[in-house]
């Protein structure tokens, strides 16, 4: 794989580094809307070397973090039914429900499995016929194309145990729901990088120019994050609220033509309930009525369930960028990824994750905190 | 992956019986078939010839000894297969402490239906993996479980190995200013299974680096280098075997991320899955804690093997932040090292 060191380079980064330092005047408060993002950033350390006046807080973009409780709950339950095989991708395996999560599911009995692509749900599907085969469908645009294709093949290809329980995320309609918040503090936003080179950026100018904030397509290597970073601190200052693409090696304006032709053939826009922040009107997808006969939350009957979430965890802040992950009183104590009480502190796009494992020293300090 | 059983040999009866049946385990004549035709033909020593129920082998005042079970899926993998794991996997264990690892105990227990071909296979393997490390394979187990119940074939090896008197190597013996180094690029062997346990295709084959250090080990101790800790990166990768050593001696590590040895397609994969390579197993890297003025003589005796001609320095001891890992980042900022909670998890996007 090429571009990996290129986008890493420190004397580049230092570059980047001094001209945001010698642009920015006054405090400026943006947010990275992906968790890739912010996993970047932390992991990258990109937080500590930015001048003061920056302030990144952290998005809603952790596609497992919002995943709202009831379909977790729901998800657990299909899984543990006798008969089906659950395909789900890794890093959603270990997600809380309200009582258990689908590892736990899977060493009682139940056959879970972790796919790297929902293409391979729909070839166990083939190769069990007599097994009821779901895949967990869930992510931000991003995810949605290959998603579209597992289903859109499982119609082509006449199969009829094969379904997907669909939880899919849609980035515009959060970033509106920030915006009209009366507690709102986010000034600017750097745009998911990889939601973008599905979808491209033109949905995005109506928000920039209502809410009179710059949106900045921006990449997910350091030098990407800086850059999209330093474009950002540009318009502040200027005081301009435009979209601009700072990853255009990946983006195009109009997106992927093709990938989104399918989105519109096999989802339908939905509300959508977020875990921690709740209900967003027209924010998310469920398979259009085309396809409703692969959706598994059509096929199997599940009844009975309460959600029950942690009183103590404010992962529901954290992805509205109202606090930090170490403002919550339970990080670190009540709260780590060996017993998290929320998602954030799960996924590996979380934030509270990012903090946990690789935000937990700081150089003035000397030790960890 | 095509694995070539066709030159594997076994002398009559074994060939009329194409797989491991019941009563392979049984205790009676197929049993002593089964050790008299393939295990002592292929370990060939004289403790293991007296077939008694315990080997009777010359010691030492001080002894090291480690046990280890390997249930690799697959059994035969880029690189290597389970039987080669198995036995580098407990020579290097026991040399982490400085012995010189001598003999291996080793139980099978084998699922009803193994192929008789790829045991026969395995255990040459292990043969030629005792023969590289210089250890006897002084005596053994053999039990057959039911066809369903096992995974064809699971190894726990046990290692003895000889400790000289002045030997004190530990992960509690990290001192601040110590040097620390890596014989090798990380990350591979848990890359190379990852690919053909999941059928991915990245540019090149990755390879596992299934290998015994314990020459590695003793030639370091013969140059004299003063060595404080050792450890090889297995389960839990770098970062957990850095993390453990920092807990154990009350020490902080600073590593600069940069400087640790990655290979190319490995790197490729994990960052295509979203893997960390410092928490991918090794079976064949070995993590030495050195007095810092013997650093570069460490570093030169390790790139003198060819495991280890990617050797390199990543890091120091500091007294800073005990019990804690910390590398300078590619941009020249700073993150924590910490061990994962359970396997690491691919991720969505």
């Amino acid at each position: 794989m090429k571009y990996l060191d290129e986008f890493r380079d420190p004397e580049l980064a230092r570059t980047l580094l001094d001209q945001i330092e010698a642009t920015v005047t006054r405090h400026w408060v943006m947010m990275e809307v992906c968790g890739g993002q912010t996993h970047s950033i932390i992991r990258n350390g990109i937080d500590k070397l930015l001048p003061p006046e920056v302030e990144l807080v952290h998005g809603p973009g952790c596609p497992v973090c919002v995943t709202p409780l009831d379909t977790i709950d729901k998800a657990l339950a299909i899984a543990s039914q006798p008969g089906v095989i659950f395909c789900s991708f890794g890093d959603m395996l270990r997600v809380p429900g309200s009582d258990r999560d689908l590892f736990r599911v899977k060493s009682e009995g139940g056959d879970v499995r972790v796919v790297y692509s929902p293409l391979d749900a729909f070839r166990i599907a083939q190769q069990n016929p007599d097994r009821q085969v779901v895949f967990f469908g869930i992510g931000f645009e991003t995810t949605a194309p290959a998603n579209a294709m597992a289903v859109h093949m499982a119609k082509t290809h006449g199969l009829t145990n094969f379904s997907m329980l669909v939880s899919h995320v849609l980035v515009p309609p959060a970033i509106e729901a920030i915006c009209s918040s009366p507690t709102n503090r986010v000034q600017a936003f750097l745009a998911a990088g990889h939601v973008c080179s599905v979808m491209g950026y033109a949905d995005y100018a109506p928000l920039a120019e209502k809410y009179h904030v710059p949106i900045v397509v921006t990449g997910f290597e350091p030098l990407d994050i800086l850059e999209g970073i330093r474009k950002t601190v540009l318009q502040l200052e200027a005081g301009r609220a435009e979209v601009e693409n700072a990853y255009p090696r990946a983006v195009q304006r109009d997106g992927n033509p093709d990938a989104r032709r399918m989105l519109a053939d096999v989802f339908s826009v939905t509300d959508r309930n977020w875990r921690g922040i709740g209900m967003i009107p027209g924010s998310g997808w469920e398979l259009s009525e085309k396809y409703r006969d692969f959706d598994a939350a059509y096929r199997f009957t599940v009844t009975g369930i309460v959600t029950k979430e942690s009183e103590i965890c404010r992962s529901g802040e954290v992805l509205q960028g109202l606090i930090k992950p170490n403002q919550c009183e339970a990080f670190g104590t009540l709260c780590t990824p060996r017993k998290p009480l929320g998602a954030t502190m799960v996924s590996t796009e979380g934030a509270c994750a990012a903090y946990y494992n690789y935000g937990r020293f700081t150089e003035s300090e000397g030790a960890p905190r | 992956m095509t694995i070539d059983l066709s030159g594997w040999s076994c002398p009559l009866p074994l060939r009329d019986e194409p797989n491991i049946m019941l009563g392979h385990g049984g205790g009676g004549k197929m049993s002593a078939e089964l050790v008299e035709h393939l295990f002592l033909p292929a370990f060939d020593n004289a403790a293991l010839r007296s077939l008694g129920d315990g080997a009777v082998v010359a010691g030492a005042s001080r002894l090291s000894i480690s046990t280890d079970s390997f249930v690799v899926h697959p059994r035969f993998f880029p690189g290597g297969d389970i039987g080669e794991l198995a036995v580098n996997g407990t020579v290097n264990d026991v040399a982490m402490c400085g012995a010189v690892p001598r003999y291996i105990a080793v139980a099978f227990i084998l699922e009803e239906g193994l192929p008789m071909q790829e045991l026969g296979v395995i255990v040459d393997s292990m043969a030629r993996a005792a023969k590289a490390a210089g250890v006897a394979l002084v005596t053994g187990d053999t039990k057959v479980v039911d066809r369903g119940h096992g995974d064809g074939i699971f190894i726990t090896t046990t290692g003895v190995g000889v400790l000289g008197d002045d030997v004190e190597i530990g992960p509690d013996r990290a001192r601040p200013g110590d040097a620390v180094l890596v014989s090798g690029t990380i990350g591979d062997h848990g890359m190379a299974i990852m690919s053909v346990r999941e059928g991915l295709d990245f540019e090149s084959t990755i390879k596992s680096d299934t290998a015994p250090l314990n020459h590695m080990i003793a030639t370091l101790l013969e140059a004299g280098v003063e060595v404080h800790t050792l450890r090889d990166p297995t389960r839990g990768g770098l970062a957990a075997t850095l993390t453990e050593i920092a807990v154990a001696s009350g020490v902080g590590v600073l590593i600069d991320e940069r400087s640790v040895p990655i290979d190319r397609v490995v790197q490729s994969a994990c960052e295509m899955l979203g893997m960390d390579p410092f928490h991918v197993a090794n079976e064949g890297k070995l993590v030495a804690f050195v007095a810092a003025e013997d650093a570069e003589r460490a570093l030169a005796v390790m790139r003198g093997f060819e495991i280890g001609t990617r050797a390199a320095i990543i890091g120091e001891v500091v007294a800073g932040h005990p019990g804690m890992v910390v590398a300078k980042t590619a941009i020249g900022s700073t993150r924590v090292i910490d061990t994962q909670i359970g396997e690491q998890l691919p991720r969505i996007c």
